[in-house]
């Protein structure tokens, strides 16, 4: 198995894509030359040639659009957004356009687009280029959405991604593009949409994470006092509920870590649907670990205490634990009252 | 050191200022990337070597009531509209004391008071905001006017065609200042750009469009100040094309490989500050030791303030939660 770095994983599965399919092309500002800001399309455009892999005016709606009209036209476009931010001159084509061709269409039409983005805090990018933004793509039917957490799965759902006959977007966290891993590449490499994937495995609660958070996550539990299922989603549209539930029966605490703020979060509807669904199993309230209702702070300490630190996670999961109820955020906590 | 006001103003009447701080702008970048060099500086940052006059041109031209909405690239028009190195160096580096208390770094700089709005991290998003501070002006029949500053990549984005579409229905008083710096990110502008004069786009929105020597800052000045006192008179919007070039990479980890051989050295031999200052020299404005002297004010004063940032208290953590929304 090949060690790689996320950014090279990403570059290996489209590359893999492309040779096996003549349609795959790659749009983006600066993904050909210069091979990508990030460096997650190196060697494409040597090997592939312009036809295939395009350098962009910075033109967002202009080339997500063309993707959306040469998806549903027979290419399967992968078009990288540098910063998922820069998605919003652009989202009705995806949204309202590309995500709806098909219904629209009573079936006849597909979109096989994969949407790639980077997402997230950590690199101190400022508060305009920090954020996750899941919630611009969760809540739109015809749309898949997942997250990258490392570079194996980066891999798996990249190309994953590209075979789907749907409008796809990868978020990937920005900070982990130079994390490096052994990397299940070729068929065997690949990861279902819409499946999750057990991290970490213990007894005491269900900790549900994404992207960033999985890491977080993981070197929680394996520092805390309690252990704990760490469950990487993967796909948040759709989630994998039989993994999720499965493992909330057996914990009957069910925890999410997520980057974005409080308030519309991915995990709000992964706790509803856990508390609706299996209300009678809950040992404890579901506790939601997230950042505050703030756009992203710029400076190292700031930055770093927005997002939910792995020392974090393990005292609000050590509190539900000992007091059976959801521990005050940390900037609701005395201490830290603004 | 002299408030943002008094900056401003010095810089309007003194043209001896304005090659000072073109001077000021270049120590200051240089600077910001030698506290990048020794690991003091967190994110990123993009430098506007190069591009002085531009900055310090506009601001020559623009009232204090003027709204300006810049680039991330925004340091030396920050600067040249008053903005003070502490105000600056505060933000790049985290602390209470810059611009907006540190909460928003390099790409996130602000100042109401010499009309800065906040400058812009996202391609084109501050060309229609130009054009909503020149509607204010216009539904308040105040002779006030906007100025937009952008780069030649945002030429291809959607809001700048509607921004300039919109401009000129409504007659709106705002100037339009591309900075054509020649490289939109990693890519030279013919790369991307099926015209060479981003100026003739004007036409298509029934505007002026004027081509500028952005490397003379006496020429910016001009061509501005001409623009504005059209916007103000009711005749509607132009588009400047500002001919400058970007010294430095896109960002702080683009070294700019691409750039063809002899190019920048083709662009220096028409460099604003020395060619200014030759040109103050010439006409007397500087003394025979005018240079140096301009150089080592500068100096001194931007070492005080990289000195006075640095013993300066970090933004404290509990500043994120502060104006999310307004009282």
């Amino acid at each position: 198995m090949p060690r790689m770095r996320m950014n090279q994983a990403i570059s290996a599965a489209i590359a893999d894509e492309m040779r096996a399919n003549p349609d795959v092309i790659v749009l983006g500002e600066d993904v050909a030359v210069a091979e990508g800001p990030f460096k997650t399309s190196a060697g494409l455009l040597e090997e592939f040639g312009p036809l295939r892999v395009r350098d962009t005016p910075i033109s967002e709606m202009g080339f997500l659009g063309a993707a959306v009209g040469a998806a549903a036209t027979g290419l399967r476009p992968v078009v990288e957004i540098m910063f998922v931010e820069f998605l919003g001159v652009a989202l009705d084509q995806l949204s309202t356009e590309g995500a709806k061709f098909h219904y629209l269409s009573g079936g006849q039409v597909t979109v096989p687009l994969t949407v790639r983005a980077s997402v997230g805090a950590g690199l101190g990018f400022g508060t305009q280029h920090s954020q996750t933004l899941e919630s611009w793509v969760v809540g739109t039917p015809g749309l898949k959405l997942a997250v990258a957490s490392g570079p194996a799965t980066a891999y798996g759902l990249m190309r994953a991604a590209i075979r789907d006959d749907n409008p796809v977007v990868v978020l990937e966290p920005r900070r982990l593009y130079a994390q490096r891993e052994e990397v299940t590449t070729g068929e065997a490499g690949i990861i279902a949409l819409g499946q999750a994937r057990q991290a970490a495995s213990g007894d005491d609660a269900t900790v549900v994470a994404l992207g960033s958070t999985v890491g977080t996550a993981t070197e929680a539990a394996a520092d805390g006092s309690w252990s704990a299922d760490v469950i990487d989603l993967q796909s948040l549209q759709p989630w994998d509920q039989d993994l999720v539930y499965a493992s909330v029966a057996r914990t009957g605490r069910l925890v999410t870590v997520e980057e974005n703020p409080l308030s519309g979060g991915w995990g709000a509807d992964v706790v509803a649907a856990v508390a609706a669904d299996l209300f009678g199993e809950l040992k404890a309230p579901p506790l939601r670990i997230t950042a505050p209702d703030v756009p992203v702070p710029f400076g190292k300490e700031l930055e770093e205490r927005y997002m939910p630190s792995s020392a974090y996670v393990g005292e609000q999961i050590t509190e539900l634990l000992d007091t059976g109820r959801v521990p005050p955020p940390w900037w609701q906590r005395e201490e830290n009252t603004p | 050191m002299n408030t943002p006001l008094e900056r401003r103003e010095a810089l309007q009447q003194d043209r001896q200022v304005r090659y000072e701080r073109m001077v000021e702008i270049r120590a200051l970048e240089n600077k910001v990337q030698d506290l990048f060099d020794e690991g003091l500086v967190h994110g990123t940052t993009h430098l506007c070597l190069g591009q002085e006059a531009v900055a310090v041109g506009v601001a020559a031209a623009a009232r204090v009531t003027d709204q300006v909405t810049c680039t991330y690239r925004g340091h030396g028009v920050a600067l040249a509209l008053g903005l003070t190195p502490v105000q600056l160096l505060g933000e790049i580096l985290g602390r209470e004391a810059g611009s907006i208390g540190g909460i928003g770094g390099s790409m996130h700089l602000c100042d109401p008071e010499i009309g800065l709005m906040p400058t812009f991290a996202i391609v084109g998003a501050g060309i229609p905001v130009a054009a909503g501070a020149a509607l204010t002006a216009q539904v308040r029949g105040t002779d006030d006017a906007a100025i937009a500053v952008f780069g030649d990549g945002s030429t291809n984005i959607g809001a700048f065609h509607e921004a300039l579409n919109l401009a000129a229905i409504w007659k709106l008083p705002v100037v339009f200042v591309c900075e054509n710096n020649q490289y939109g990110e990693y890519s030279r502008i013919d790369l991307t750009t099926p015209v060479e004069d981003i100026a003739c786009r004007a036409e298509s929105y029934a505007i002026g469009g004027t081509i500028v020597d952005g490397q003379d800052p006496d020429a910016v000045a001009e061509a501005v100040s001409s623009a504005l006192d059209h916007a103000r008179s009711g005749g509607g919007p132009t588009l400047l094309e500002l001919k400058t070039y970007r010294y430095a990479g896109h960002s702080r980890a683009d070294t700019a490989p691409y750039r063809p051989d002899g190019e920048f050295e083709s662009w220096y031999e028409k460099d604003p500050i020395v060619n200014f200052g030759r040109q103050l020299l010439d006409e007397g404005v500087l003394g025979e030791n005018g240079i140096d002297e301009v150089q080592a004010t500068v100096n001194a004063r931007i070492d005080a303030a990289v000195e006075l940032v640095l013993d300066s208290a970090p933004t404290p953590v509990d500043a994120m939660f502060a104006h999310v929304l307004a009282p």
